[in-house]
């Protein structure tokens, strides 16, 4: 099992071993192509909360899957706006301002002298919020999962595409969803449970 | 899948192709051995959990035989004072510039694969990008720690940043040397970003295929709990690419910026507009060539040859003669500025360059960096790998003296002759520059051992199979653009 399982043994299995709920029914496929059609099968069919897991990014699938576009770009342009702002006060307030020190009869807020600070100010704060504005977005880290205890699981990052279906799902119905999910000729199709 | 026949590439007799061949219409594959998902899977984490090789263990010994070396100078350095460095007027910058100034070049091409060439979309990136990223890094971890010590005092290196203290005073914005802490520090900080977010999903990889417990471990919690989500996909590659676009301008600042440092001086040979350009072209150049000396070795030793490519090698020496024709162009020019300015001092200093008292440094680096990469215009040399090291080794070298040739004979013969005079390293000199070889080596070989050493996920991306459409019963999505990519058959 996964590492998230052996670093909290106790908290899983005291709250969960006496009834294990179902949480997904997880379908695994082979190939890029099956894994695409099965998430056009369940976004056609209606169903919201499912998820496709790959070993790589599948170019195309947000739209098979119906995803919106991330708003991540916004939250780096803010990033990058709140760096600019910082570093032309940084700059000018220290040294216009709180820190007069006169060289060579240069004017204290010499702000084409600033332009390279400023700069990688900007992208310094751009750069980080792109990074942990993804992380917050996609809910990481979160290290307890019960995908990741499934032992078929492991191979989504190896060569196995799997196509998971929550059954927080409104269209969610254990035996209809699973039926489904056979049509779009899976490796095979499981039962999640936590 | 049957319409993609055509035959050459192969090379004959063989089952094997010679992806160095172009064909029109076709993209020359990038994976060999007829290789899929699972064998990219196996190669990579082989290296991570196979039991050490006796190169590697060599090789680690050395490496940190040298760190050690490097421990002990800076202990010497720190107790005894920089006065045990060759630093003396007229040249107050010596080696630790020099050594600053070339570690931070060789982290450039680390960024120049990773970011502008995802941004130009060349595939070929992804085999290496993972090292010449850590090579990143571990460079620019060498190239902080000689400023860090150069101060002199480098307890008080803190005063560098602009932090609130008790004396009342702030860093100087208008100085070039505190543009290069907010540049090399935000490069850093960046670059460490790119190369982790991007190793995520290797991370999660390794974690899936761990057997020890405390590799599950470890792996586990680096891999944030990555369970290769199309929704966390999404947004992974929005802010990868993001990343790409906000390290592009980083990168050829970061050189630009190096440059500064000298340029906005007013010493003859460092005061000049060229500079900006010249060190990002020097700064690629010679990346390049440590990419290749660290590739050409780790993909024999590590059995990545069909994942680390001729082709790959190829393309990065086409780059590397690309980048060397622009330091050599930026050589003729500085000597035509020297002589079209009229300006005799300026005039002094390039005549003093390669026939004054250091000619021979001047002369190494015309042999390293404009005779050795013209051997590159041959296809047979670029597609050896004997000749390829030994091309990279010399431009190695060549780029390092190129620092020395600039910081130190500008110094050596400055306006006034009663100020002359000669740099002459001392041995904590020479120790330090060894001993950041072996902190960039020892640093660099524990990753390729326990890290994922190629970009699993990513060069996953690049195969044919991994395009809707190309697999079997591709027929049912006639939308999506069929994969271009010419398959490798050579395993059926």
């Amino acid at each position: 099992m996964t590492t998230e399982v052996e670093t909290r043994p106790h908290s899983v299995a005291v709250a969960e071993a006496d009834d294990p709920r179902l949480v997904a029914l997880i379908a695994e496929y082979k190939d890029v192509d099956s894994t695409v059609l099965a998430a056009r099968t369940l976004r056609d069919a209606g169903y919201t909360c499912f998820d496709v897991h790959s070993p790589f990014p599948i170019h195309g699938i947000d739209r098979h899957m119906g995803l919106k576009p991330t708003i991540l770009p916004w939250l780096v342009l803010g990033g990058g706006l709140t760096g600019l702002v910082g570093g032309i006060g940084l700059t000018g307030w220290t040294m216009g301002v709180d820190y007069q020190f006169l060289i060579s009869g240069k004017p204290f807020f010499s702000w084409p002298a600033f332009i390279p600070v400023i700069f990688e100010m900007t992208i310094l704060f751009s750069a980080l919020t792109a990074v942990f504005g993804m992380l917050l977005l996609n809910r990481l880290p979160m290290l307890y999962n019960p995908l990741l205890k499934h032992p078929s699981f492991r191979r989504v990052t190896d060569d196995r595409f799997f196509v998971v279906v929550g059954t927080e799902d409104e269209k969610f119905d254990e035996v209809e969803t699973h039926r489904l999910l056979q049509a779009t000729h899976p490796v095979a199709v499981e039962r999640l449970e936590d | 899948m049957s319409t993609v026949t055509p035959n050459y590439g192969y090379i004959p007799g063989t089952r094997e192709i010679d992806n160095t061949v172009d064909h029109p219409g076709h993209r020359a594959p990038l994976v060999l051995g007829g290789k899929k998902f699972a064998d990219v899977t196996d190669t990579v984490t082989n290296v991570a959990f196979r039991p050490t090789t006796w190169a590697w263990r060599i090789s680690f010994v050395v490496a940190l035989s040298l760190l050690g070396l490097l421990g002990l100078t800076l202990g010497y350095l720190i107790t005894a004072g920089v006065g045990v460095w060759g630093n003396q007027q007229p040249v107050s910058w010596g080696f630790p510039i020099v050594n600053f100034v070339f570690w931070v070049g060789i982290g450039h091409a680390g960024t120049l694969i990773s970011a502008i060439l995802f941004l130009f979309r060349q595939n070929w990136r992804t085999s290496i990008n993972r090292f010449a990223e850590a090579m990143t890094i571990f460079a620019v971890m060498c190239a902080g720690l000689f400023p860090g010590v150069h101060v002199g005092r480098p307890w008080l290196a803190y005063w560098l940043f602009p932090i609130p203290n008790q004396m009342d005073m702030w860093p100087q914005f208008r100085s070039p040397l505190l543009w290069d802490v907010f540049a090399v520090s935000t490069y850093a900080t960046v670059s460490l970003l790119f190369w982790y977010v991007g190793m995520i999903p290797d991370l999660a990889t390794l974690r899936d295929r761990a057997k020890s417990v405390p590799a599950q471990i470890i792996y586990g919690i680096l891999s944030l709990g990555w369970t290769g989500s199309s929704r966390h996909w999404m947004r992974f590659e929005k802010a990868y690419l993001l990343l790409a676009a906000l390290a592009t301008p980083l990168v050829l600042s970061v050189h630009s910026v190096v440059s500064f440092d000298f340029a906005v001086s007013q010493l003859p040979g460092w005061h000049t507009t060229i500079f900006p350009p010249y060190f990002v072209a020097g700064a690629v150049f010679g990346g390049f060539a440590m990419v290749l000396t660290l590739a050409i070795p780790a993909r024999r030793l590590f059995g990545l040859k069909d994942l680390i490519t001729m082709r790959h090698l190829e393309n990065m020496s086409k780059v590397m003669l690309a980048t060397g024709l622009i330091v050599s162009y930026a050589y003729v020019t500085e000597f035509f500025m020297a002589w079209y300015s009229k300006h005799h001092y300026e005039q002094f200093v390039f005549m003093d360059r390669p026939f004054g008292v250091s000619s021979w440094a001047f002369w190494t680096m015309i042999t390293c960096n404009v005779i050795a990469p013209q051997f590159l215009w041959v296809k047979r040399f670029r597609t050896n790998v004997i000749t390829l090291f030994i091309v990279a080794m010399f431009i190695n070298v060549g780029m390092w003296f190129e620092r020395f040739v600039i910081i130190i004979t500008s110094l050596q013969r400055d306006f006034l002759p009663s100020s002359w005079g000669v740099f002459v390293p001392t041995w904590v000199d020479i120790c330090m520059l060894a001993g950041s070889f072996g902190l960039f080596f020892t640093l660099f070989l524990l990753f390729i051992r326990f890290g994922p050493v190629v970009a699993m996920a990513e060069v996953k991306t690049v195969m044919p199979e991994a395009h809707a459409h190309s697999g079997p019963g591709g027929t049912s999505l006639p939308d999506e653009k069929k994969s271009d990519y010419w398959p490798d058959e050579s395993a059926k």
